[in-house]
């Protein structure tokens, strides 16, 4: 153990995230402002879903942590290690066996339960900031429920380019109240917003956090004639084959070859320990380095 | 040294603190969910789980407002020496505290237009806490919960004002459930 207070933060810092915790749940995708503390890693890497874990973490838990799906990523690693250090809990890969799961942008394959809590770390988490840079204005939005501008982008959208072209940190209305951004997660993810899990989002230079608790009601902003669809690219993985889950493009040459893989690193693990191979996939051996 | 608000607070707040805040947390994001939180033993009325909620969540930060028969000397000095928390009129409060027939809920802060977080929480300690009564329908509830709410009308319209309103625990013993604004009721 270390002389760090447990899961690092003082009690008073936890105290007042928890109470923020508390009101982001009972206000449903309003993001309840915080005194977020700096913190000993550079803002942009998550500071703000490091203070959230904190302020839930409690001595039993099961600690995962993923970087667009990979586990093994420097961000990934040095979370999970950060909170060894300082709160001594288990870590883990397997989505199965954590108890609390911190996320950057994305949400794993395996669905989550009841006894899961997710994670965000959210970089710009007023929807309307790009649309209207000031916070009065976005504050005065939210409250008038003004939300025509994201609409008007939308549209701008598709008479640009044909079709909605926001691809990640696709709006959300949750409960037909409050337009939210569900952080920079593909919009393939954005049907499993509504899940049995409880799900928070921390901001942490911008100091806000904000919550879905399980099943609400969160539906992807679209219109009649062009429907919200959750897109990936059309392959399968070429590691484990999988056809459903969402994929990452890399570049394997310098004359253009490239191959698609699972972004969640665990989910396509699993697959791939149970014998699914795809097409530039070799069988997983045991002891392989 | 014999003075009981010294005693009663938690022997290890790290921890005692975050278990007790995910019973807390668990049954603000499923309301009707019956929760155990313990960890405090306040003094007489507070129930077990009331004073534990206020030692995992108040502060010097936040007012506290104590309603009818507890608003008492023994609590007041515990939970002054406990939290560090000031006790201020209902108006100012950030958590009120005291049984349903003694909260006047007319002056409480239902937040505002562009701050609907700027709300109170209102601890009402019931005689009993059970999953059945008044159906509840909303978020983080996948069908319908049930709850026994001790009035329907205040929590019809405390629903009616969302986004702003206050937003309910439910304490009994050693046992937590919740009601947020978010939540409709019949």
């Amino acid at each position: 153990m270390t002389d760090y207070n447990f899961a690092y933060l003082d009690e008073q810092t936890k105290r007042m995230i928890r109470r923020a915790i508390l009101k982001s749940l009972a206000i449903p995708g309003y993001q309840v402002p915080f005194a977020s503390r700096e913190m000993p890693m550079p803002y942009g890497w998550g500071t703000g879903g490091v203070q959230v874990s904190a302020a839930v973490m409690i001595q039993e838990d099961v600690f995962k942590v993923i970087d667009q799906g990979a586990d093994d990523t420097t961000n990934a690693v040095s979370i999970r290690r950060f909170f060894e250090r300082t709160a001594d809990v288990e870590t883990t890969e397997t989505t199965t066996d954590a108890t609390v799961i911190q996320t950057r942008h994305r949400i794993p394959e395996e669905p989550l339960t009841a006894d899961q809590i997710l994670v965000y770390q959210v970089p710009i988490p007023e929807p309307l900031r790009f649309l209207e840079p000031s916070e009065v204005e976005t504050r005065k939005m939210h409250a008038l429920e003004d939300y025509g501008l994201m609409h008007v982008k939308l549209y701008e959208d598709i008479s640009a380019h044909g079709a909605i072209a926001t691809a990640y940190a696709y709006p959300v209305e949750v409960e037909g109240r409050y337009v939210m951004d569900p952080s920079p997660i593909p919009k393939f993810d954005n049907p499993k917003l509504s899940m049995p899990a409880i799900q928070i989002f921390g901001a942490g230079r911008e100091q806000r956090i904000y919550a879905l608790p399980p099943y609400t009601q969160v539906v992807s902003l679209d219109f009649e004639d062009y429907p919200f669809e959750a897109t990936k690219a059309d392959h399968p993985c070429g590691l484990c084959g999988s056809t459903d889950s969402y994929l990452d493009e890399l570049i394997v040459d310098d004359t253009g070859g490239r191959m698609f893989m699972c972004s969640d690193t665990d989910y396509c693990g699993a697959r791939r320990a149970k014998g699914h191979v795809g097409a530039e996939g070799t069988p997983l051996q045991e002891n392989a380095v | 040294m014999e003075h009981s608000s010294l005693a009663g607070g938690f022997t290890d707040p790290p921890q005692e603190s975050a278990q007790a805040f995910r019973g807390i947390m668990r049954a603000m994001a499923c309301p009707g969910t019956i929760c155990d939180v313990a960890g405090a033993v306040p003094p007489a009325p507070l129930s077990v789980a009331a004073g534990t909620v206020l030692i995992t969540l108040a502060d010097h930060d936040t007012g506290i407002h104590l309603a009818g028969h507890y608003n008492v000397q023994a609590v007041r000095d515990w939970i002054t020496f406990q939290t560090g928390a000031p006790l201020v009129d209902a108006t100012d409060a950030q958590f009120v505290l005291g049984t349903w027939e003694d909260i006047d809920l007319s002056n409480l802060a239902v937040g505002t237009a562009e701050y609907p977080d700027r709300s109170a929480t209102v601890i009402v300690d019931l005689p009993v806490l059970k999953a059945e009564g008044a159906t509840l329908k909303g978020p983080g509830i996948r069908d319908v919960a049930r709850l026994n709410l001790p009035d329907l009308e205040a929590f019809r319209r405390n629903a009616t004002l969302f986004p702003l309103g206050l937003d309910f625990m439910f304490t009994c013993g050693a046992r937590i459930a919740a009601l947020p604004r978010s939540t409709k009721v019949s």
